[in-house]
C-alpha cells in the first residue's frame, strides 16, 4: 500500500508516532529518588503475592538418597550476629502465645515426643550456593495441633536466643516438610546450627530457617516479617 | 508483506522519496521497555552473583570472577534482588506481549528465521565479515539478521526459563531437572545473560554501521529510503 504524502505531513506523522512512545518514559519514575524505594516494594510485593501463588501445600521438595548428601564439615554455617548465643540446654523451653488453646512454655521432651521425621533435603541460600543435608525433627502442623493453633490464623512468627526473629505463611507452616528440627546427620543439633531447636523449611529459602528458636506465636496479623526481610528481602521468599 | 510505504514530495526541491513503515507500534514499545528491562536485570544480576561469584561448593569455594561493585545495581543482595524480581516482570509482560502481537498480528513473518534463510546467511556473513559483495535483500530484514533476531528471542525466552528454574526449584523442579539439576540452571542462567550480552554487542555495532535512518524506524515505525524498495 503507497499513499502520497509531503515533507510536512510526514514530519508531523513521524512526531505523532514518536509521542505513541511516551508511555516508556514511565520507568524514569524509578529513577527519581523518592519513588524509587516504593516502586521496589511494590514489585517485590507483587513477586511475593505471585509466590504466594505458586505454592502447592501438597507438593512436596525433592528428596535425596543419603550418599548425595553435602558431609556434614561442608554444610555452612551462617548467623548474622553469633554462631553461638549461650543458650543453658538444660532450663531451654518453647515458649507459644497468640492465638493458641495451650500457651505456656513447652520442653523439647514435649516436642521430641511427636512424630519425628527424617529428610535429606536442599538448603538454598539467598547467596546462590545450596547444600543438601539430613535433618530431623518433628513436623511443625503437628505442633500446631498439639497447642491447639486457632485454623483461621496466618501466619507463625518465631523469635531467637540471638534476637533473630522470622516467620512463615500458615500454608508453609502446615507444610508435611516443615519442621521443628533438633536433628541433623542424626545427631542432636549442635550449637552453631541452631540448638537446641531450629526451624527446617524445604520449601523456603535458608533465611527462614530461623536457628535456636525460644518464642512462637501464632497470629492473624503480621506484626515482625523477619530481621532480613526488615532489611529488603522478600517476606514470603518460597522455593 | 503489505508494509505501508509513503512517496513523500518534498515541499521545497519537489523531490519525491520514499519510507517504509517497518515497525508497528508495539513492537517498538516492547523493544525500548524490554531494552530498559534487560539492562536493570543484568546489572542487578550481577549484583546477585556478587554475592556468591561460583558454581561450585560453598566450602570451600572457589571464586569464578569478581565484578566490581560499581558496576552493579541496587547497593547489596537485598537491592539487587528488588530490582531484580520487580523488573523480570516486566521483561516477562513485554515479551510476551510482543511475542502474542507478532504471531496475532502475522508480522512474525518479518523475523522469523526459517529453513528458506538458510540459504542467504553464508552471502551476508561474506559481505559483512569479508568483504563479500553486497547481496541483494528484498525484505525489511536479510537472512543473517532474522537468525539474529530469531536468536535473541529464543534467548530471552531462555533466560525467563532458567530464571524461574532457580527462583521456585521446588515448585518447578521439572525445570531445573531439564537443565541438569539447580546447579546446572544458575550456571545457565548465567550463561544465557553473556549470549545476550553477546548479541547486544552485535546489535549496537550494527546499528552505529546502519546509520541515523535505520535506528529512527525503531523510534517512529518509519524507514526513510529503505536499501529494499
Amino acid at each position: 500500500m503507497t499513499f502520497r504524502t509531503d515533507s510536512r505531513q510526514f514530519k508531523r506523522l513521524n512526531r505523532r508516532e514518536l509521542l505513541k512512545l511516551s508511555p516508556v518514559l514511565a520507568l524514569g519514575a524509578f529513577a527519581i529518588p523518592k519513588l524509587q524505594k516504593p516502586l521496589l516494594k511494590a514489585g517485590l510485593g507483587f513477586s511475593d503475592w505471585a509466590s504466594a501463588r505458586l505454592f502447592r501445600s501438597g507438593h512436596l521438595a525433592h528428596t535425596f538418597a543419603d550418599s548425595e548428601v553435602t558431609p556434614f564439615a561442608k554444610f555452612p554455617i551462617n548467623d548474622y550476629d553469633v554462631d553461638d548465643p549461650g543458650i543453658d540446654l538444660e532450663k531451654w523451653t518453647l515458649t507459644v502465645s497468640g492465638s493458641v488453646q495451650k500457651p505456656g512454655d513447652y520442653t523439647l521432651a514435649q516436642i521430641q515426643a511427636l512424630p519425628r521425621f527424617r529428610q535429606n533435603t536442599r538448603h538454598v541460600c539467598i547467596e546462590g550456593w545450596d547444600v543438601i543435608g539430613r535433618f530431623g525433627g518433628a513436623r511443625l502442623v503437628d505442633f500446631l495441633k498439639m497447642i491447639g493453633a486457632d485454623p483461621t490464623a496466618r501466619f507463625v512468627e518465631v523469635e531467637c536466643a540471638d534476637d533473630y526473629y522470622e516467620s512463615l505463611d500458615m500454608a508453609t507452616a502446615r507444610h508435611p516438610q516443615t519442621l521443628l528440627c533438633y536433628e541433623m546427620y542424626d545427631q542432636p543439633l549442635t550449637r552453631e546450627h541452631g540448638a537446641p531447636l531450629r526451624l527446617q523449611i524445604p520449601t523456603k529459602i535458608g533465611y527462614k530457617q530461623a536457628k535456636y528458636l525460644t518464642d512462637l506465636k501464632v497470629t492473624h496479623v503480621l506484626q515482625r516479617a523477619g530481621y532480613w526481610e526488615d532489611q529488603g528481602y522478600s517476606k514470603f521468599y518460597g522455593m | 508483506m503489505s508494509s505501508q510505504i509513503a512517496a513523500i514530495t518534498n515541499v521545497k526541491t519537489g523531490a519525491i522519496s520514499e519510507a517504509v513503515y517497518e515497525h508497528p507500534f508495539i513492537v517498538r514499545l516492547c523493544h525500548w521497555v524490554n531494552a530498559v528491562a534487560l539492562l536493570i536485570l543484568v546489572f542487578s544480576g550481577l549484583q546477585i552473583f556478587r554475592a556468591f561469584p561460583s558454581f561450585g561448593a560453598k566450602i570451600p569455594q572457589k571464586d569464578l570472577l569478581h565484578w566490581p561493585k560499581a558496576y552493579a545495581l541496587g547497593g547489596w543482595l537485598g537491592g539487587g534482588l528488588q530490582w531484580h524480581l520487580t523488573f523480570m516482570w516486566i521483561y516477562i509482560g513485554t515479551g510476551l506481549l510482543y511475542i502474542g502481537y507478532e504471531i496475532f498480528s502475522r508480522n512474525y513473518r518479518q523475523v522469523l528465521f526459517t529453513p528458506r534463510d538458510i540459504r542467504g546467511v553464508w552471502p551476508m556473513v561474506h559481505h559483512y565479515f569479508f568483504f563479500g559483495p553486497e547481496p541483494y535483500v528484498r525484505e525489511a530484514y536479510n537472512p543473517l539478521q532474522k537468525l539474529a533476531y530469531t536468536s535473541a528471542i529464543l534467548l530471552g525466552i531462555l533466560s525467563v526459563i532458567t530464571g524461574v528454574a532457580i527462583w521456585k526449584p521446588v515448585q518447578f523442579s521439572w525445570l531445573a531437572w531439564l537443565m541438569g539439576g539447580f546447579h546446572w540452571a544458575r550456571l545457565w542462567h548465567f550463561a544465557v545473560m553473556w549470549a545476550i550480552l553477546a548479541f547486544l554487542f552485535g546489535h549496537l555495532v550494527m546499528v552505529v554501521l546502519h546509520g541515523w535512518n535505520n535506528f529512527v524506524s525503531m523510534v517512529t515505525g518509519w524507514k526513510k529510503d529503505p536499501e529494499y524498495l
